[in-house]
């Protein structure tokens, strides 16, 4: 038997990116209210000043919503050109069915492939990874890439050792067909020996089975900071070195450095074990955005293409990692200057 | 050979300098990691990686816990190393 598949390969490249960000702005004033902790200690930890909460009429989907029209206008499009929305995000409040599908419903284009990815704050990069591979072997000519969490959701405000991390926002990119090379090899893989290091816990069974156990709370996000921060900066070091070999760069021919947001000292660590050169622009997102797992690379990525427009086209090594513990990287060129509209 | 009190109590005062930019002369068994020489949870990570490194030694995480004290880090890798 001899089935038909194109032999020839497209590539892709990111043809466009966008942020949003909920509108209240949450200090660590406010957030040690519920806390035994102050703002020096929060932002000698993890560097965050401020992040975004979305307040509770504002759910996950309509952030992603007002994301991705950004991200698809921006690319010169309309909703109609995406055929395929590959979701990641862990704060979703329903099993079935994805958040992908009453994304597609906003849109206005019901008809396009659309699923969610379980990697917390890989998915971002394991998504990037998706859509190359689609793009290319022309399973799919233009896809949606959404980041997008509501943490608040799923943090508990007591919690001394979360409640000042996790935040809320939505990012996107849209990645379709290219001349050029525009997304390096993926980097990607786990390390699920430690998984009890980030979870959220009680499942909902747990929680179902046992109405009224104050101890048995809704589900929420509990970290191992230590064992979180060791992995994160001593084995995520030499993956993102690997995603940057694969792409045929070095630290010092690399342009920008955007990782997950996870923590200002991981990233601070990570420059230092990489021995990235000063020229390197590198992303700190996390210092007004705080971490919002698989949003926080599109968000940093927006927020430096605003601040610095010189960047566009530049290459950018995305590293993510996360609960799994799972961790995906590779090089891309940043997109190029937003297609400006002719009116 | 078996690694001696003094030459790890050597090599984690370079490496605590190196970690929390703090005075050498200050760093002695007794002094207490976060209270005494301002390495915080993140930068005794830091610490705990280089010395694995240095001497050639596992640090579990629950020892990481235990180790208030320079002495406890430097006791530790002494009656783990080779």
């Amino acid at each position: 038997m001899s089935l038909k598949f194109a032999q020839d390969v497209t590539n892709a490249r990111i043809l466009s990116v966008s942020a949003y960000r909920p509108p209240r702005v949450v200090s660590n004033s406010e957030i040690i209210q519920r806390i035994d902790s102050t703002d020096e200690w929060i932002q000698q930890r993890t560097g965050i000043q401020t992040r975004h909460f979305a307040d509770a009429d504002e759910s996950l989907i309509d952030m992603a919503e007002k994301s991705a029209l950004i991200a698809i206008e921006r690319a010169g499009m309309t909703a109609q050109d995406i055929d395929a929305v590959i979701f990641a995000t862990i704060s979703y409040p329903y099993q079935a069915p994805s958040a992908a599908t009453e994304l597609l419903v906003r849109l206005g284009n019901v008809k396009a492939a659309a699923f969610d990815i379980s990697a917390a704050c890989a998915g971002f990069c394991y998504g990037v990874a998706l859509a190359n591979d689609l793009v290319r072997n022309k399973t799919a000519k233009n896809v949606l890439v959404m980041g997008a969490e509501k943490l608040s959701d799923f943090t508990d405000p007591e919690d001394r050792a979360t409640a000042f991390i996790f935040a809320d926002g939505a990012g996107a990119v849209v990645i379709g067909p290219s001349e050029d090379i525009g997304i390096g090899p993926t980097v990607w893989g786990a390390s699920a020996e430690t998984r009890e290091a980030i979870v959220l816990e009680p499942s909902f069974l747990e929680f179902k089975k046992n109405p009224g156990n104050a101890d048995i709370g809704w589900p929420n996000i509990i970290q191992q900071g230590q064992t979180v921060f060791r992995w994160a900066v001593y084995e995520i070091a030499p993956i993102a070195l690997r995603a940057l070999e694969a792409a045929g760069l070095t630290p010092e021919t690399l342009e920008v450095f955007i990782p997950h947001q996870a923590n200002d000292r991981i990233i601070e660590s990570l420059v230092k074990s990489m021995k990235l050169p000063e020229s390197v622009v590198v992303a700190h997102d996390i210092r007004t955005s705080g971490n919002t797992s698989s949003a926080s690379i599109p968000l940093a990525m927006d927020a430096l293409l605003a601040e610095k427009p010189e960047l566009h086209g530049k290459s950018a090594l995305l590293v993510g990692f996360g609960a799994g513990l799972v961790y995906a990287g590779q090089v891309v060129e940043l997109p190029s200057r937003p297609v400006q509209k002719s009116n | 050979m078996a690694l001696t009190v003094d030459e790890v109590l050597a090599g984690i005062k370079e490496i605590v300098v190196e970690v929390a930019g703090i005075d050498a002369n200050i760093i002695a068994m007794d002094k207490k990691f976060t209270d005494d020489l301002d390495v915080d949870s993140l930068s005794m990570v830091e610490v705990v990686v280089a010395a694995e490194e240095k001497f050639g030694v596992k640090i579990p995480d629950e020892e990481v816990t235990k180790m208030a004290t320079v002495g406890d880090a430097v006791n530790f890798i002494v009656a783990n190393g080779k």
